[in-house]
C-alpha cells in the first residue's frame, strides 16, 4: 500500500475501552480544543454552557486533536463543531448521524461525536437517528433540547409541549410530543442519559460515561433558549429542585426534599413515586443501568410530566453488545484471514474461454 | 436420423414464460453454452417488477432474449427468429415481435380453456389458424417431462418445474450448443439435492433426444463461432462489470472501498455483488434509507475511503442534497445511477436514460459535477474506474450513468490483463502532517493545486491539519464561513472552473467515418452505443456514408465536441428520452441537431434507428 493507506497508528493502550484504536494522547487542555472562530450563539443562550463542558471535558478522551471529529447537522446547536479545533463537519439537516455513521464505521481510530438538535434529530432527521442508535455504531450524540426551532426563529418543535403557542402555531400546537429518552430506548439504543446545560459538573460526568461506553451513546441536553423558549425548564433548574431524580448506578433512587422521596415499582412495569419513609426500604428501587431489559429504563423515562414535577437526570441505561464497526472490522478480518483478494482472480470468474 | 443442418449467420431467440417458469436460467444457460461455444452475443432480460405476478396472466410474463451470430454483433436483435412460448400469456405478450415465418415453439401442455380465457383468447391460437404465418412447433413440454421423470421418484410439482430444462435441451440440441456446462452448473445448483439435479439433467437430455427422434424438428442449425480478437473471454452482465470495476478502482487507487446503498430495482445486484467482496477490503452498508446511504458515503470519504452509493432514479432525487454537501465540501463521492422508467416510480425493471439533465442540474445553487456514461455491460467496468479516477483526483463528486439495459444485459468479454489498467493512486495523495503550516497560522483546507483546482484531501488522523468543513459557502483558501458577497461569486465560478477543467484530461471525442465523406452524424451516449452501431452499419451497407461518435463524458463535455458538431450537416441524436442531449448541445454549441427518441422501456431497435436515418437522409 502507498501512502495514500491510512496508517496503522499502532497507539498504546487508550484510557476508554470505546477507543481501542484511537492514539493515546495526555497533557492536553481545554484551551487546545478551541478554535479561533468567534462563537456566535445569542447572549445567554444554554449552547455556550455545552460548548464550555465539552471543551472542558475533551482532554479527559486523551485523544489527540487530530482523531477528534465533530459532526453536526443544521440548527443553532449544529454550529459547534466550528468552535472546537478537531476534524470536524458541519453537514445537512438531520443526517449528521448518517455521515457519521460512514466515518466511525470505516475509521475505527477516531473518536467521533454528533451535535444535533432536537429539531435536526428528532423530525428531519428521526430515521437516521433511530437507525444509528439500533446499530450500535461508536458515535456519541449529544441531542441539545430546547424544545423549539431557534435557527428558524422560533417553530415549534418535535419536542414541544402540546398547545405551544409560536409563529406557525398561533392556535396552539396540536402534536403529542416525543420523550427522546423514551424514544432512543425503544430504537434498541445501548446507552441513553440525560443533562442539564446549567450543571456542567453532572454534564461532564455524563460525557465521560458515554465516552467509555462501546458503541452508540445518545446524551439528551436540556438546553435553554433565553429567545424563543425562555425558561423552559425552570422547574429542573435549580441543584435542589423538588423534581430533579438525579440516577447513580448502585445507588437507591432518592430526591425530593432532603431526599425524602424514592420509588417503588407499580402495576403494569410502572416506577411510582413514594414517600420513602412510607414503605419498607427493600421496596425502594436501586439504580442499574446495566439492566438488559430497557424496560425499566423506559419506565424512568416516563416518570417525566409536563409540569418536571418528577424528572430523571443521569444515566438510564448503559449495556454491553458489539459496535457496528467492531463486527463489520471483524467480517473483514475473517475474509482476509485465508489472503486478501486477487483482482485477476476475481474478473476473470469461474466460466471463461479462448479465443486463439 | 440424420437431420439437415442449415448454416446461419446470427439467430435471435427469445424464451418466454409465467415468471415462475424459470425462463431467466433458462435463457442464461443457453447464453453461457453459447459463450463458450464461441458465438459473439447479445443479451436482453425483460421481466415483470412483480416478483410473481399470479401464475398464467400476461402481466407475469417474463422473457430473455439472446442474439448470437458468428460475427461481431452490437445488440441483442430486433424480432426473434425463434419464440419459446411456455403458456399462453407468454404466447399473447410477446407474439406481436415475432416476424411472419418465425419459429414458434409452444407448450401446448398449458393451452387450457382456464389459461385461455385468462389471457382473453377467444379461441386457442394454436388451432384457430392464427398462427398459419409461423412455423408452428407445438411441444406438450410438460407432459413429456413429467413422462420423461416418471421412473424417478420425484413429485409431480419438481417434476413440471424441470419443463424449463427440456425446452433448454431442445434449443441446445437444436442449435448444437455444448451442454457440458450447463450440466456441471446443475450440478452445483442442485448437488445438494441429488433426486432434483438428476431430474434436471433427465429432463434437459429428454428434450435434446426429443429434438433428434422428433419429426418435427427437420433441421438443426449451425451457427460458427465469430471471428473476434485472440484471449481470454467471459460473459459478463453489466451490473457485475460495474461492480468488479469498483473493486479495481479499490485496487488501483489503494484506497479501501466503502459502499453506501439502499436497495432498489436495477441498481441491487450491486451491493449484492460488492458485499461478497470483503477479501478485498470493500466495506457494504445497507443503510436506512438512500439519504443514509450517500450521507454514510460521504462521511467514509472525509474518512479517506474510495466513497461510493449506488442507486436508480428515485434514490438518486434522495441522494441531490448529500450530492450537493459534496460539491461543496469537494470530497471525492462516486453516486451511480442505474436508470430506469420514470417519473417516480415508473417501470422499475425498464430501461431508459432520462435522468442526464437530473445528473448535471438536479442540485439546488450552481452545482456541477462530472458525468460519466457507460456504452455496453462490459464497458460498466472501465466507466465505473473513470468514475473512480476523476473522483479522487478533483475531489469531487461524480455521477456515473448506467441502465435498466446494460444493468441486467450481458455479452463476451475479453478479460483485460489488470497489469494493464490505470495507476490511479498517481493521481492524488492525501495530505500530510508536513504540509501543516508551521508558523502557527491555519492549516487552509481549501487551498487549491493550481493545474486541477482541487483542494487538499485531508484526513482525519492527520495532524496539524484540523478543519472543519460544511455546506455553508466557504471563504476561499481559508475554508472558514464567509457570507461576503465577492467570494461567494469566486467560489461559484472555482467550482464550476475546476469541473471544466476536467475536459482537459479526457480524451477527444473520436468518430468513426469510414469513407471520409460523411455529412450526417449520428451521435449518442450511454446503452443506445450497439443499436446506433447496429442502425449505422446498416445504413452504409445501403450505400450511405454516416459517421458514428459516442460520448462517455457527459459533463464536462470533450473539448473537440462544438467542432465536431459543426463539421456535419446534420446531426442526430437518438435518445430513450424526450431530448435531453439535444437540448444541452444546442444550449452549449447552438447547433440544430435532429432528435430521434422513443421512451417505450425498451432499448432501441436497430431497424428503427436505420429507418431514422435513412429519413434524415432523405431530407438533406
Amino acid at each position: 500500500m502507498s501512502e495514500n493507506q491510512v496508517q496503522d497508528l499502532g497507539n498504546g493502550p487508550s484510557r476508554l475501552k470505546s477507543l481501542t484504536l484511537v492514539p493515546h494522547e495526555s497533557g492536553l487542555k481545554a484551551k487546545d480544543f478551541k478554535s479561533d472562530q468567534e462563537v456566535r450563539w445569542c447572549p445567554g443562550c444554554g449552547d455556550y454552557a455545552i460548548l464550555a463542558a465539552f471543551q472542558a471535558f475533551l482532554p479527559e478522551l486523551e485523544v489527540p486533536r487530530e482523531n477528534l471529529v465533530v459532526v453536526s447537522g443544521i440548527g443553532c446547536s449544529s454550529r459547534l463543531p466550528y468552535y472546537v479545533s478537531s476534524y470536524g463537519m458541519h453537514s445537512i439537516h438531520g443526517r449528521a448521524p448518517a455521515i457519521a455513521t460512514g466515518l466511525a464505521a470505516s475509521r475505527q481510530d477516531l473518536s467521533v461525536w454528533v451535535i444535533t438538535g432536537d429539531g435536526d434529530s428528532l423530525s428531519i432527521g428521526g430515521n437516521h437517528l433511530i437507525h444509528a442508535l439500533r446499530r450500535n455504531v461508536n458515535i456519541k450524540i449529544l441531542l441539545f433540547n430546547n424544545r423549539i426551532y431557534g435557527l428558524t426563529k422560533g417553530q415549534y418543535s418535535p419536542t414541544s409541549e402540546q398547545g405551544k403557542v409560536t409563529k406557525s402555531t398561533p392556535f396552539g400546537s396540536l402534536d403529542q410530543p416525543f420523550n427522546p429518552v423514551s424514544l432512543a430506548l425503544g430504537a434498541e439504543a445501548s446507552f441513553v442519559a440525560r443533562s442539564v446545560d446549567s450543571d456542567r459538573k453532572h454534564l461532564m460526568s455524563v460525557m465521560r460515561a458515554a465516552a467509555d461506553h462501546r458503541g452508540s451513546a445518545l446524551i439528551e441536553i436540556f438546553q435553554n433558549c433565553p429567545i424563543f423558549n425562555d425558561d423552559a425548564f425552570a422547574p429542573i433548574k435549580e441543584p435542589s429542585a423538588p423534581g430533579l431524580i438525579r440516577l447513580a448506578h448502585g445507588e437507591q433512587i432518592r430526591f425530593g426534599p432532603e431526599g425524602s422521596m424514592g420509588l417503588t415499582y407499580g402495576p403494569y412495569g410502572t416506577l411510582v413515586p413514594v414517600e420513602a419513609a412510607s414503605v419498607p426500604e427493600s421496596e425502594l428501587v436501586v439504580h442499574d443501568a446495566t439492566r438488559s431489559d430497557p424496560s425499566y429504563a423506559f419506565a424512568l423515562s416516563r416518570l417525566d410530566s409536563a409540569d418536571f414535577a418528577h424528572t430523571p437526570i443521569g444515566v438510564f441505561r448503559s449495556v454491553e453488545r458489539p459496535s457496528y464497526d467492531e463486527l463489520m472490522a471483524s467480517q473483514l478480518e475473517q475474509a482476509q484471514a485465508g489472503g486478501v483478494g486477487d483482482l485477476a482472480k476475481l474478473i476473470a470468474g469461474n466460466d471463461t474461454w479462448e479465443v486463439v | 436420423m440424420t437431420k439437415q443442418v442449415q448454416e446461419l449467420d446470427h439467430v435471435i431467440i427469445r424464451f418466454a414464460g409465467d415468471s415462475g417458469d424459470g425462463m431467466q436460467l433458462t435463457g442464461d444457460r443457453f447464453t453461457q453454452e453459447t459463450a463458450v461455444f464461441g458465438n459473439d452475443l447479445s443479451t436482453l432480460p425483460n421481466f415483470p417488477a412483480e416478483i410473481r405476478a399470479p401464475a398464467g396472466t400476461l402481466p407475469g410474463v417474463s422473457s430473455f432474449q439472446l442474439h448470437f451470430a458468428d460475427h461481431d454483433i452490437l445488440t441483442p436483435g430486433d424480432a426473434p427468429d425463434v419464440l419459446v412460448a411456455m403458456n399462453p400469456a407468454a404466447l399473447k405478450a410477446n407474439l406481436k415481435d415475432l416476424p411472419r415465418g418465425a419459429d414458434l415453439i409452444v407448450n401446448t401442455d398449458e393451452f387450457t380453456k382456464r389459461n385461455l380465457t385468462k389471457v382473453g383468447y377467444g379461441t386457442n391460437p394454436l388451432e384457430d389458424g392464427s398462427l398459419d404465418g409461423y412455423k408452428l412447433h407445438p411441444v406438450p413440454l410438460t407432459s413429456l417431462t413429467v413422462k420423461a421423470l416418471e421412473d424417478q421418484n420425484v413429485p409431480r410439482k419438481d417434476a413440471e418445474r424441470s419443463k424449463n430444462m427440456f425446452a433448454l435441451g431442445l434449443l441446445s440440441w437444436l442449435y448444437g450448443r455444448p451442454a457440458e456446462g450447463t450440466l456441471s452448473f446443475l450440478e452445483a445448483k442442485f448437488g445438494k439435492k441429488p433426486e432434483i439435479f438428476k431430474a434436471n439433467v433427465t429432463a434437459f437430455q429428454a428434450g435434446w433426444n426429443y429434438g433428434e427422434t422428433t419429426e418435427d424438428f427437420a433441421v438443426r442449425y449451425e451457427v460458427k463461432p465469430a471471428t473476434i480478437a485472440p484471449g481470454k473471454y467471459r460473459n459478463i452482465i453489466g451490473n457485475t462489470a460495474l461492480s468488479y470495476g469498483l473493486v479495481a478502482a479499490g485496487q488501483l487507487t489503494k484506497l479501501p472501498i466503502f459502499l453506501g446503498s439502499y436497495p432498489i430495482t436495477p441498481a441491487s445486484d450491486i451491493l449484492h455483488e460488492l458485499a461478497k467482496h470483503k477479501k478485498f477490503g470493500v466495506r457494504t452498508f445497507q443503510a436506512e434509507d438512500e439519504i443514509s446511504a450517500a450521507g454514510a458515503a460521504l462521511g467514509a470519504a472525509f474518512g479517506g475511503a474510495l466513497a461510493i452509493t449506488t442507486t436508480s432514479g428515485p434514490g438518486m432525487l434522495l441522494k441531490a442534497e448529500t450530492v450537493g454537501l459534496a460539491v461543496s465540501m469537494e470530497l471525492p463521492l462516486i453516486i451511480i445511477d442505474v436508470q430506469r422508467a420514470g417519473p417516480s416510480t415508473g417501470m422499475p425493471t425498464k430501461t431508459e436514460q432520462a435522468d442526464l439533465l437530473m445528473a448535471l442540474y438536479g442540485r439546488n445553487g450552481e452545482s456541477p459535477v462530472p458525468v460519466v456514461a457507460a456504452a455496453t455491460p462490459s464497458d460498466c467496468f472501465f466507466a465505473a474506474i473513470e468514475a473512480a479516477r476523476i473522483a479522487v483526483t478533483y475531489r469531487t463528486p461524480v455521477i456515473l450513468l448506467s441502465d435498466g439495459y446494460l444493468a441486467n444485459g450481458s455479452e463476451p468479454w475479453r478479460i483485460p490483463d489488470v497489469a494493464t489498467l490505470p495507476d490511479l493512486s498517481k493521481d492524488f495523495a492525501f495530505a500530510t502532517a508536513e504540509t501543516a503550516p508551521m508558523d502557527g497560522t491555519d492549516f487552509l483546507p481549501f487551498r487549491r493545486d493550481p493545474v486541477t483546482l482541487a483542494r487538499p484531501w485531508a484526513i482525519p488522523g492527520t495532524p496539524g491539519l484540523e478543519h472543519r468543513i460544511g455546506g455553508i459557502e466557504k471563504a476561499d483558501g481559508a475554508g472558514t464561513i464567509s457570507y461576503d458577497p465577492d467570494n461567494h461569486d469566486l467560489m461559484v465560478r472555482t467550482r464550476q472552473a475546476k469541473i471544466d477543467g476536467i475536459a482537459s484530461m479526457i480524451p477527444p471525442l473520436e468518430v468513426d467515418d469510414p469513407s471520409g465523406e460523411a455529412r450526417l452524424l449520428v451521435l449518442g451516449w450511454g446503452s443506445t452505443y450497439g443499436s446506433i452501431g447496429a442502425a449505422v452499419r446498416r445504413a452504409r451497407q445501403e450505400g450511405h456514408a454516416v459517421a458514428q461518435a459516442h460520448l462517455r463524458h457527459m459533463n464536462p463535455f470533450p473539448t473537440n465536441l462544438g467542432d465536431i458538431l459543426r463539421s456535419y450537416d446534420k446531426v442526430l441524436v437518438p435518445e430513450m428520452n424526450l431530448g435531453q442531449l439535444a437540448l444541452l448541445l444546442r444550449g452549449k454549441f447552438l447547433v440544430d441537431v435532429v432528435s430521434y427518441n422513443r421512451v417505450n422501456g425498451l432499448p432501441f431497435r436497430a431497424a428503427e434507428l436505420a429507418e431514422a436515418i435513412e429519413e434524415v437522409l432523405a431530407h438533406e
